[in-house]
């Protein structure tokens, strides 16, 4: 394969290291709000690879989750609903030589956006996709999202939800993405890991993360997920291992798994588009000149 | 003055389109202008199918009124086509497949039996060689030398066709010698012109257009009729060296496209209406977050999917309101290949220049007939600037600065130092969004009527910098045809034929459909003594911008919505109409 899918520019260390740390402007989420701990978990892992900020494109749709390229100091797209993932695919081919992180909400990735959520996967498209999952629409004041549970009370759904949730992991199994993993934003540590492992993986990277909306969605908490959660680097999970893996997505209820379920080796899409070959798209020639003869084939 | 038309008619799978090519081909190597209409059904096999290639001088901008030879493969091909043949015509067919009866058609109308299964027999057992002998025949008759028409079949097969190349120019042979033996060329035959020309279509040179002005990155869904452009990105991707994605639906088409634009590409979407439809929220973000955008709408007849394989001008209104509140864009209108070729290296630079969307409005009838191009019309050496125009330089950056242009300065993603983040919801200077918590407070009230005037005033640039409505035709003429975009084609030819009778006309043209200048335009049309506006759509949606923009109505109108294009006949009946007796 060629050296096409280029790793971000490495920056040399040093006191004056220029890292990705906060902007200047402040998050504007409800205090207590599980997606502290993303941006947190998102800013460590972009430092601990010392990646230069200007070299990061964070890419978010819209949602409570989306406004996170506003909180750190790289480059950010904040898009519209549902669609920062074919933006995002739009930036790594323009330029493969940035790191791309498409943020966002359940029912950014997996409502709206669902169509481009299992497309990008089966690409596999280098960036990590980093959802940030509280099974309920906040931004709109508390209505079902694709993530809400059978029966859980919302505005839209004052009966209870009558609709299967949608499985990210599962979907992402399905899809075909290479490296699939599910945090918990009250674990910063185990999530930066994750987010970390995400970047330096090739290829399509998605961490689904449990961040606890402290205002509309009273059923999945903090304390819902503490006392839930297990870490399958703890239970032996081997995440080279597909069917396994299958298994664990599946688990709900008393014991939720939360870490690495799945990581395996593909060729990018990257990779695999020969154009690409070339390096990066802004830095290759442009226009007809050199390429006249294009005109012989309408005699 | 030449004109000769030459038709084939079949059912879709008879390889009617190949016939067509391969004649079009064969007339504009001889140096011809040359029109080639194709005329099909959304079906793979059966249906009625034909195409028609026109050739003369001067050159043809539409397919004409009539034909004088009509290669018919079956019997419905005659019937719905020999009312438009001109006395002297011929009908070429096949009598082992159906009979033509002389004193069926129309007077001075011919019927030339040719055995063309049995010439292909002779080779093999495909019946489609049968349309090489037609051909042959057809050659004879339109003066296109044997030679030019074995070259043509040759190429076509391209080197490794073998054997099967071989049939099909022996096959022509035969079909060309017995149309020699049992007939006279027609009338209207031609002869060899001069030095071949190029042909290509709407679609095609836009994709040339687009290439020649840098695109890097293009980003599509099938859809008629916008499909080829991608078909021809797509097939030289490697040598030019353009990253060409089918994306899984027009949304993300456009958002990648913005995507690659945002990370320091130029970069193109194409779509019809029902795309285009979808694509329209992505439209106003490009708009919002000042992300440079070409977008091509090939338009086909609408509502919904109408009618896939035919033309409509029907979705200007889509075009002009597309996207919610307001934001600048300009919509470009060609109606030959070299404007289109034209328009669209135009279109980048516009999108370039002013960071906003720019849409080239094309329609089937530009987008998939073919049309000869001199070569000196489309010059491939088109200006490439570097898409790096901020340095950083220590001083604070305002991605969204406010400048008199309503241009701010436009950093790439990978620029150390000029961090920024573009963003849908309304924002500060520095791209801070001033949409939720600081919103309703009076000085952010302020801002954003500030980056709200910043960007609307682009469009006072947009219009300056783009083609203002053009004449064609002696100034003074009784009457004016407005018009835009590809009818833009019949109207010419009209003018041409009404000339002929001493009715001296001419035409004020829209190449920018939007933005208006509205004072020059009314300045123009105010130097028209009568009007009349040919548009494809039922309402009339061109005049009615015309009439919002600058108060004139045009009442004299030509609105065609039957899925077929603008035939130059129904032009001249209309203006006859409306010069003798003002209209309706």
């Amino acid at each position: 394969m060629a050296e096409s899918s280029a790793q971000p520019t490495p920056v040399p260390t040093g006191p004056a290291l220029p890292v990705v740390g906060k902007s200047d402007t402040k998050p504007t989420w409800c205090p207590g709000c599980g997606d502290f701990g993303v941006v947190a978990a998102v800013e460590s892992a972009l430092k601990r690879l010392k990646i230069a900020p200007y070299n990061v494109v964070i890419v978010s749709g819209i949602g409570c989750s989306s406004n996170l390229p506003h909180f750190l100091s790289s480059y950010g797209f904040h898009g519209i609903h549902g669609r920062a993932l074919p933006v995002a695919e739009g930036i790594r081919w323009a330029n493969h030589g940035l790191t791309v992180i498409g943020t966002g909400g359940d029912g950014d990735g997996f409502g709206i956006g669902a169509g481009h959520f299992v497309h990008a996967m089966r690409r596999n498209v280098d960036l990590t996709y980093v959802t940030m999952d509280n099974q309920i629409y906040g931004l709109t004041t508390g209505q079902a999202s694709p993530t809400s549970q059978m029966g859980q009370k919302t505005k839209s759904t004052p009966t209870g939800v009558i609709e299967n949730p949608v499985d990210p992991i599962a979907l992402a199994l399905a899809s075909g993405a290479t490296y699939i993993a599910r945090g918990f934003s009250g674990d910063v540590k185990q999530l930066t890991d994750l987010v970390a492992g995400g970047i330096q993986h090739k290829g399509f990277a998605f961490v689904d993360v449990f961040s606890p909306c402290v205002t509309y969605n009273k059923v999945n908490t903090f304390d819902f997920f503490r006392q839930r959660v297990y870490k399958l680097e703890s239970a032996g999970h081997d995440p080279s291992d597909i069917v396994a893996a299958w298994q664990r997505a599946l688990e709900w209820g008393d014991k939720i798994p939360i870490g690495l379920f799945y990581r395996t080796e593909r060729p990018s899409y990257e990779d695999l588009e020969e154009v690409l070959h070339a390096g990066p798209l802004l830095k290759q020639p442009a226009g007809l000149a050199g390429h006249e003869s294009v005109l012989d084939e309408f005699v | 003055m030449s004109d000769l038309a030459v038709r084939a008619g079949g059912q879709a799978g008879d390889g009617i389109q190949s016939i067509g090519e391969t004649v079009s081909r064969c007339l504009s190597r001889m140096g011809w202008h040359v029109f080639g209409l194709n005329a099909y059904q959304s079906v793979i096999r059966g249906g009625h199918v034909w195409f028609q290639a026109r050739a003369g001088d001067p050159r043809p901008y539409s397919q004409g009124d009539q034909a004088d030879l009509l290669y018919a493969l079956d019997p419905q091909s005659v019937a719905v086509h020999a009312p438009s043949l001109r006395a002297g015509s011929t009908i070429v067919y096949d009598p082992e497949k159906f009979a033509v009866a002389e004193s069926d058609l129309p007077v001075g109308v011919r019927a030339l039996g040719v055995p063309t299964l049995e010439i292909a027999r002779k080779y093999t057992s495909q019946s489609i060689l049968q349309n090489a002998g037609g051909m042959g025949a057809i050659s004879f008759l339109a003066g296109i030398p044997l030679e030019l028409l074995h070259e043509v079949l040759r190429d076509s097969f391209g080197k490794k066709a073998g054997e099967v190349a071989d049939w099909n120019v022996g096959a022509a042979s035969a079909g060309y010698e017995f149309a020699r033996a049992h007939a006279a060329p027609n009338d209207h035959a031609l002869g060899r012109k001069g030095a071949p020309k190029l042909l290509m279509s709407g679609n095609q040179a836009i994709a040339l257009g687009a290439a020649a002005a840098g695109c890097k990155f293009l980003a599509q869904y099938p859809m008629t009729p916008a499909s080829s452009i991608m078909h021809w990105m797509a097939a030289h991707a490697q040598t030019l060296g353009i990253v060409v994605k089918q994306a899984e639906d027009e949304l993300a088409a456009i958002h990648m496209a913005i995507g690659a634009s945002f990370g320091g590409v130029r970069a193109m979407t194409a779509t019809s209406g029902g795309g285009f439809s979808l694509m329209v929220e992505a439209l106003g973000m490009a708009g919002m977050t000042e992300t440079p955008l070409v977008v091509v709408e090939s338009q086909r007849a609408g509502p919904s999917t109408g009618l896939p394989t035919k033309t409509e001008q029907g979705d200007l209104n889509l075009m002009l309101g597309a996207g919610q509140g307001e934001f600048p864009r300009a919509i470009l209108a060609p109606s030959h290949p070299v404007e289109a070729y034209h328009a669209t290296v135009r279109a980048f630079q516009l999108a370039e220049d002013w960071q906003t969307p720019i849409l080239v409005a094309s329609d089937l009838h530009l987008s998939e007939n073919v049309m000869t191009v001199d070569r000196e019309e489309i010059p491939t050496h088109v200006e490439v600037p570097s898409l790096f125009t901020v340095q950083p330089n220590g001083h604070d950056y305002q991605r969204y600065q406010y400048t008199e242009s309503g241009v701010s300065p436009r950093a790439l993603p990978g620029q150390p130092g000029l961090q920024f983040v573009a963003g849908s919801d309304e924002h500060d200077a520095h791209g801070h969004l001033i949409s939720d918590v600081k919103s309703g407070i009076p000085i952010w009230v302020t801002e954003r009527q500030r980056m709200m005037d910043k960007r609307m005033r682009k469009l006072q640039g947009i219009v300056a910098a783009t083609e203002p409505p053009a004449w064609e035709g002696p100034a003074g003429a009784e009457l004016t045809f407005v018009a835009w975009g590809s009818t833009i084609g019949a109207v010419r030819d009209a003018r041409a034929a009404l000339a002929e009778r001493g009715v001296a006309t001419n035409l004020l043209r829209f190449p920018t459909v939007y933005p208006l200048d509205p004072d020059r335009v009314q300045a123009e049309l105010t130097k028209a003594k009568r009007t009349l506006l040919v548009e494809a759509n039922y309402s009339g949606q061109f005049g009615r911008l015309l009439r919002a923009e600058t108060g004139v109505h045009l009442t004299d109108r030509l609105l065609k919505y039957d899925g077929e294009p603008v035939y130059p006949h129904e032009v001249v009946a209309r203006a006859v109409e409306v010069l003798n007796h003002g209209g309706k």
